[in-house]
């Protein structure tokens, strides 16, 4: 009885949401403010991130974003080749999404400042409900134009050109499980390296065996990711998830991660997530962590980013509900998520140990605790 | 043969028709729940697309759409 009783108050929520699913429909009116931490590797990453959407008549939705990454870095790169620093980025965009029957086409328009690297995205996405609405095809096209400069160099200024195509199918499969399918390339032309970075190299005369120059990158990239995502609804009012992403480029970076998680909804105010993620590449055909000799091929890179390793999440949330029909809101609610990353590399040395040959050092190897408070109001 | 062309004939002209929705409007509460989303909170969604995109060397597909950001 109690069971039933369970479900009967869960149908005015069913209703409330059920016409998103009967007809295209804008995005929700809601406004969210974040506050992040990423605290790994000898880098802290903190700050906010406010997003606010509110529709204009019954067809156009617009959105804002203000995200600031505050950085204070002394990672293992910092350490080893240069010293600690501290810098700001601050990321603003602005959106409108416009809906014509079952089409909703959105444009929006990004911009990202730091002291040494500038980064302009404008992107259009289309999407189209189909089949009585069980089916939403998608697709998209960013272009990005970055410009990249160097501290304590006031004339280096190199350009990225940068571009995404999009793909995706949405599709209800039963009245318990949806299908997500996404396709993207993304193609980067230009300074693709980073102008502080340096590979190492062996170095008789040098005391320690090795000696650094600075890494050089081919200007142009192309990647592909193909990912699958299926959500499926337990007969409690619990999900669970699962998704796998396949990634190659043109560098020779194969990767692939797999997700699964599980959120539970507990009476009408809570829910709780859980989720494992796993994530492999492998290493970009112009990386190595020790090089036989100076500028020993065309290309050399020594990014810890583009070597072999893999990476896993462990990650919790809860999420709190209140305020429920309240004049002009319809709810809000208070959210916290942390996730445990371990970074494992299999071919980068922690050059922290002197005291180990050139070539022979122990690998690297470091844990990221990453946290995420957030207040969201829907009106 | 002549039931052969007939059942190649109606197969094809179901081809040619809209699929029926199998799932009827009245059975997606379930689907319409906020557990059922792939991206709940697009704040939350984003930047954790952030905080891999800037650590890992593959990119794209994500669920949810960050935005263009300087990650090197």
């Amino acid at each position: 009885m109690k069971r039933y009783m369970r479900a009967f108050l869960l149908l005015p929520v069913g209703a409330l949401f059920c016409h998103s699913l009967l007809a295209a429909v804008l995005p929700e009116d809601r406004a969210d403010a974040l506050y992040h931490s990423y605290n790994g590797g000898g880098v802290q990453v903190t700050g906010p991130s406010i997003l606010v959407r509110k529709s204009i008549g019954e067809n156009i939705s617009a959105s804002a974003n203000y995200y600031v990454d505050a950085i204070s870095s002394a990672s293992i790169d910092v350490v080893t080749t240069a010293s600690a620093y501290s810098e700001q980025r601050t990321e603003t965009s602005v959106g409108v999404d416009y809906l014509h029957a079952d089409t909703i086409m959105g444009l929006s328009y990004t911009r990202s400042s730091e002291n040494d690297y500038e980064a302009k995205t404008t992107s259009f996405n289309l999407s189209q409900e189909l089949f009585g609405n069980m089916m939403t095809i998608s697709m998209g096209y960013a272009q990005g134009n970055d410009v990249v400069g160097k501290r304590g160099d006031p004339r280096f200024s190199e350009d990225v050109k940068r571009q995404q195509y999009r793909v995706g199918l949405s599709q209800i499969l039963t009245k318990n499980m949806l299908l997500d399918l996404g396709f993207e390339t993304v193609t980067d032309e230009g300074f693709l390296n980073n102008p502080y970075r340096s590979v190492r190299y062996l170095d008789a005369s040098s005391g320690k065996g090795y000696s650094y120059e600075p890494e050089k990158y081919p200007r142009t990239r192309t990647s592909n990711a193909a990912a699958v995502r299926l959500l499926y609804h337990l007969p409690i009012r619990a999900s669970i998830h699962g998704e796998y992403r396949l990634f190659d480029d043109s560098w020779g970076i194969l990767a692939n991660h797999f997700q699964l998680g599980y959120t539970h909804a507990y009476r009408s105010n809570w829910i709780f997530d859980l989720k494992y993620r796993i994530y492999t590449q492998t290493k970009a055909d112009f990386y190595s962590d020790l090089f036989p000799y100076s500028q020993s091929q065309n290309f050399y890179g020594r990014d810890k980013e583009i070597s072999t390793f893999t990476s896993q999440t462990i990650g919790i949330g809860v999420s709190y509900a209140f305020l429920h029909n309240w004049r002009a809101i319809e709810r809000a609610s208070l959210s916290f998520k942390y996730d445990y990353i371990l970074f494992d590399y299999q071919d980068f040395r922690d050059l922290r140990d002197s005291s180990a040959p050139a070539g022979s050092e122990p690998l690297y190897t470091f844990s990221a605790n990453v946290l995420q408070l957030y207040f969201s109001l829907w009106y | 043969m002549k039931n052969i062309s007939l059942l190649l004939s109606l197969l094809l002209l179901c081809a040619c028709s809209a699929p029926t929705p199998w799932v009827k409007p009245y059975e997606r509460a379930r689907l319409a729940d906020p557990i059922m989303s792939f991206s709940r909170d697009p704040v939350s969604s984003a930047y954790t697309n952030h905080v891999y995109q800037a650590r890992e060397g593959a990119r794209g597909a994500e669920n949810g759409q960050g935005g263009g950001c300087g990650c090197n």
